[in-house]
């Protein structure tokens, strides 16, 4: 695994930890350095254990790790949290001189700053997390005007009084330890001249609707998906579309369904729960053949469960959920990077095919910070497939013999024409109720077998005609195989590196339609599938498709995969004496 | 369409299989006249419906035109207007659909303000499922699920649209074709967003609220003597709060209404967008440097 650093702020929810994280990650991330966050934090809004925690490398990073070389706590509850995640070179910085019921243990580095007077004296106590980033960049030897930086981006809007009040109190934070503590604490951290980017899953998936020409967004805020709504709003309005915060997620939906038929490249984000209540219009969507996008940020269920916890719990829901059977898309993207072009591609196969398409991605991704080079984004690589929309010129070719607009023409690849309203001689109806080519109610049993199988079609030209690949890591001969879906790629990738057997990882980042495992799985020796929920939704999934029997690594804690765990626990389950024969 | 569009242009060839003598009949026809007279095409008009007999309406008008699921017709039409501001759109909805399942969205439709017309037939019953009562039957109306009464108030959908800041408050009766008519093309010309409630009486299955019933019991607004001023809210209010009385015509009318999505600034409609990203599109990513 790469030379990393360990660090996190903990406190109190309210006490501004995540903007302190944000800050520190930023600095890391405008030195050339990698960054990889996770958050601990309670559905509360103040008050509560709340955390933020960087892993940095000049290596590319893609997981956390269960260990901590620098805490910044602000209270004890923060070190009490953490103390299984220290070790005895781990420096914890606090303020004695804060009301401070106990002591750092012996095993290891306090560190006492007086992060609250220090900030007093640069102008104001709200600067005690910025004095504990300056002490931090003096422990960690970071130059401390990549702090600089992160602070001008993030108060330089609000003056530049403010920006040089901040960096004031950190480098009275990084003078005091400068001072104070004759020690060498170890580390001295390479900064490179990479000009990376730093953002997390729902900002990604954001920025991917953008891209792909969204402008209609509706939704209702819910945890971990409402930040998507947030980055949209604001933005979506410089390109002409709008941002509606719905009263729930059942208006939220038909927004977004009404939206689209009207034209409008349309999506709405929510999580489990919102899923739940959206999924009486799902039905409506895919009969009614109406494109939408819809991301569903998977956190721990059932019902209300763990709401800032981490699960991959949704799947069957997203498979399967409605009545009736349902002709659907299901994308998981495997990496934040990953958020932005499956939401591009998302909206590509809802127009072209005429369905709702699922984006399921979890709290994992959500919450988490990650550094890329902007090449990751590549614009120039974007195509946008609007699928067969006709207009006045081309509308005659779609007419029944009496001139009239057929929506859900049986065409032979199954993708009828669509007509914005507005469109002269396309006027026509649309309905959840079983339809004729027209688009009006029928009952007849033949045109029933028809619209069902022509719906059912675009599914088979989907699968023909796009590339449902996987992603594919490690030795493509090995004996053992690695399945997995979703935000674990980065953990079990990583864990690939101190694997001491050799394992065929496929990472796969498509539900619905998604990619014929069975060549891989018959002639692997065993198969094992890692994914974050108790039952392994996936692994019957895989061994329904490929009658095969697979193993299974189950997590559901609300924790996500780490690297190390997983080395432990891929390797105990491909020792392991198979208990049952393939 | 070039040319103006005739009210038969709004018909489907599909012939609605509610009950004969349905009021639903006069509702539609005069959405249709009040669509033509105001100037809308079939090409040009959206209709959104939820469910019961009047999510029957789009399927027999001919225009761009969605049947949902229950309830929830206001939010396409909010999606739709908003997407396209160019469209005309009219949302149509019964008691059930719309003071029940669809209470919550009517709530905040009317607060929103999105430029739609809302017609709600209302037949204080709900019909399809066959004579149970609905959220505007009255107390002691007995049905098939309440045979000693409803023992609960009935909802009064134009208090509801006046509590939350409805911008165009009216009621109009589907048998009185004029009036009817009339009040539609007001709601249409409104900006913002219109309630009709329509007493559109089921003859299969209420026995009370009969056409004899709103015959006699219908105060017109437009009579002389109820010297009523829509734009006068402290009359409307007088009027609308009076449930000993029912009133046909336009109860309140904000003059000052401006439709949310002319608030936020939609001036055209949404469905152009770039081959590929759009110009400047790394600046997105150049945010998170």
């Amino acid at each position: 695994m790469p030379e990393d650093l360990n660090w996190a702020v903990g406190g109190e929810a309210g006490d501004g930890i995540d903007s302190t994280g944000k800050i520190f990650a930023q600095a890391l991330s405008r030195a050339g350095r990698h960054v990889f966050t996770s958050k601990d934090f309670a559905s509360r809004i103040r008050g509560g254990y709340t955390a933020y925690k960087i892993r940095t490398s000049v290596d590319e990073l893609n997981s956390v790790v269960d260990r901590l070389d620098i805490l910044v706590a602000l209270t004890q509850r923060t070190i009490d949290e953490n103390l299984d995640e220290l070790h005895e070179d781990s420096v914890v910085i606090y303020d004695g001189e804060r009301s401070w019921d106990a002591e750092v243990p012996d095993e290891q580095i306090p560190l006492d700053v007086p992060l609250k007077s220090l900030a007093e004296d640069a102008g104001g106590a709200i600067m005690q997390n910025v004095v504990a980033l300056g002490a931090a960049c003096e422990v960690a030897n970071f130059p401390i005007e990549h702090l600089d930086s992160a602070l001008e981006k993030r108060f330089g809007d609000k003056g530049q009084k403010l920006v040089d009040n901040n960096q004031e109190a950190a480098r009275k934070g990084r003078d005091y330890v400068r001072e104070n503590y004759d020690h060498d604490f170890g580390y001295d951290l390479d900064t490179t001249d990479e000009d990376y980017v730093l953002l997390n899953g729902d900002e990604a998936i954001g920025m991917g609707a953008l891209v792909a020409g969204c402008r209609f967004y509706a939704g209702y805020p819910i945890t971990p998906a409402t930040n998507v709504m947030e980055y949209l709003t604001g933005r979506i309005d410089e390109y002409g579309g709008t941002v509606v915060q719905a009263e729930d997620e059942l208006s939220a939906i038909n927004m977004a369904l009404g939206a689209a038929r009207a034209g409008a490249r349309s999506m709405t984000a929510t999580s489990g729960p919102g899923i739940d209540l959206m999924t009486e219009t799902f039905g409506l969507i895919a009969t009614t053949e109406t494109p939408l996008v819809i991301a569903d940020v998977m956190r721990s269920g059932p019902s209300t469960g763990m709401p800032t916890k981490q699960e991959q719990g949704d799947l069957n829901m997203t498979l399967y959920g409605g009545h009736g059977e349902i002709p659907r898309f299901v994308l998981a993207p495997t990496t934040i990077a990953e958020c932005f072009h499956k939401t591009i591609e998302a909206f590509n196969l809802a127009e072209k095919y005429q369905t709702p398409v699922y984006v399921v991605s979890d709290l994992a991704m959500a919450v988490t910070e990650q550094t890329f080079s902007p090449e990751e984004f590549d614009m120039d690589a974007v195509e946008i497939d609007r699928g067969k929309v006709v207009d006045e010129d081309d509308i005659d070719q779609y007419m029944d013999e009496q001139g009239r607009f057929q929506p859900h023409y049986d065409a032979a690849d199954g993708i009828s024409p669509r007509a914005f309203p507005g469109t002269v001689e396309g006027a026509h109806m649309t309905t959840g109720l079983e339809h004729d080519e027209l688009g009006r109610r029928t009952e007849d049993t033949d045109e029933r077998v028809q619209q069902v199988d022509k719906r059912n079609r675009k599914v088979e030209t989907a699968q023909n005609e796009e590339d449902w690949s996987p992603r594919e890591f490690g030795n493509e001969d090995a004996e053992n195989l690695v399945l997995s879906w979703g935000s674990n790629e980065g953990a079990i990738r990583e864990a690939m590196q101190e694997l001491d057997i050799d394992v065929r990882f496929i990472s796969v980042p498509y539900m619905f339609p998604r990619p014929d495992l069975t060549e891989a799985v018959e002639s692997a020796e065993k198969t094992v599938v890692v994914e974050c929920n108790a039952t392994g939704q996936f692994a019957d999934v895989v061994e329904r498709d490929t009658l095969t029997r697979v193993e299974r690594i189950n997590k559901y804690n609300g924790v996500r995969f780490n690297a190390d765990e997983l080395v432990d626990r891929i390797t105990e389950a491909f020792a392991a004496e198979s208990e049952v024969t393939a | 369409m070039s040319s103006q569009a005739h009210f038969t242009d709004f018909k489907s060839d599909k012939q609605p299989t509610w009950c004969p003598g349905c009021g639903d009949f006069g509702t539609m026809n005069g959405m249709m006249k009040a669509l033509a007279n105001t100037g809308n095409s079939p090409d040009d008009t959206f209709i959104c419906a939820g469910i019961g007999c009047s999510g029957k309406i789009g399927t027999y008008m001919h225009s761009y035109a969605l049947h949902g699921v229950h309830g929830r017709a206001l939010p396409v039409g909010t999606g739709v207007k908003l997407a396209n501001p160019d469209l005309e759109v009219m949302v149509a909805g019964g008691d059930g659909d719309g003071y029940s399942i669809g209470a919550g969205h009517f709530i905040h439709a009317v607060r929103r303000n999105v430029d739609m017309t809302y017609v709600v037939m209302d037949n204080r019953i709900y019909g399809l499922t066959k004579g149970q009562f609905s959220p505007t039957s009255r107390e002691d109306f007995e049905t098939s699920t309440s045979p000693e009464g409803t023992k609960q108030s009935p909802v009064h959908p134009l208090a509801l649209a006046m509590a939350a800041g409805g911008s165009f408050i009216a009621q109009s009766f589907s048998s009185d074709a004029m009036r009817h008519t009339e009040i539609i093309e007001e709601a249409i010309e409104h900006d913002g967003f219109s309630l009709v409630n329509t007493y559109s009486p089921c003859v299969t299955f209420n026995d009370v609220d009969t056409y004899d019933f709103f015959r006699d019991s219908l105060i017109d607004l437009e009579d002389e003597e109820e010297e009523h001023d829509p734009t006068d809210y402290d009359q409307a209010r007088e009027k609308i709060m009076d449930f000993d009385n029912i009133y046909q015509g336009v109860l309140y009318q904000d003059d000052d209404s401006v439709g949310y999505e002319k608030r936020l600034g939609i001036d055209e409609p949404m469905n152009e967008i770039p081959d590929g990203a759009p110009e400047g599109a790394m600046d997105l990513v150049r945010e998170f440097y």
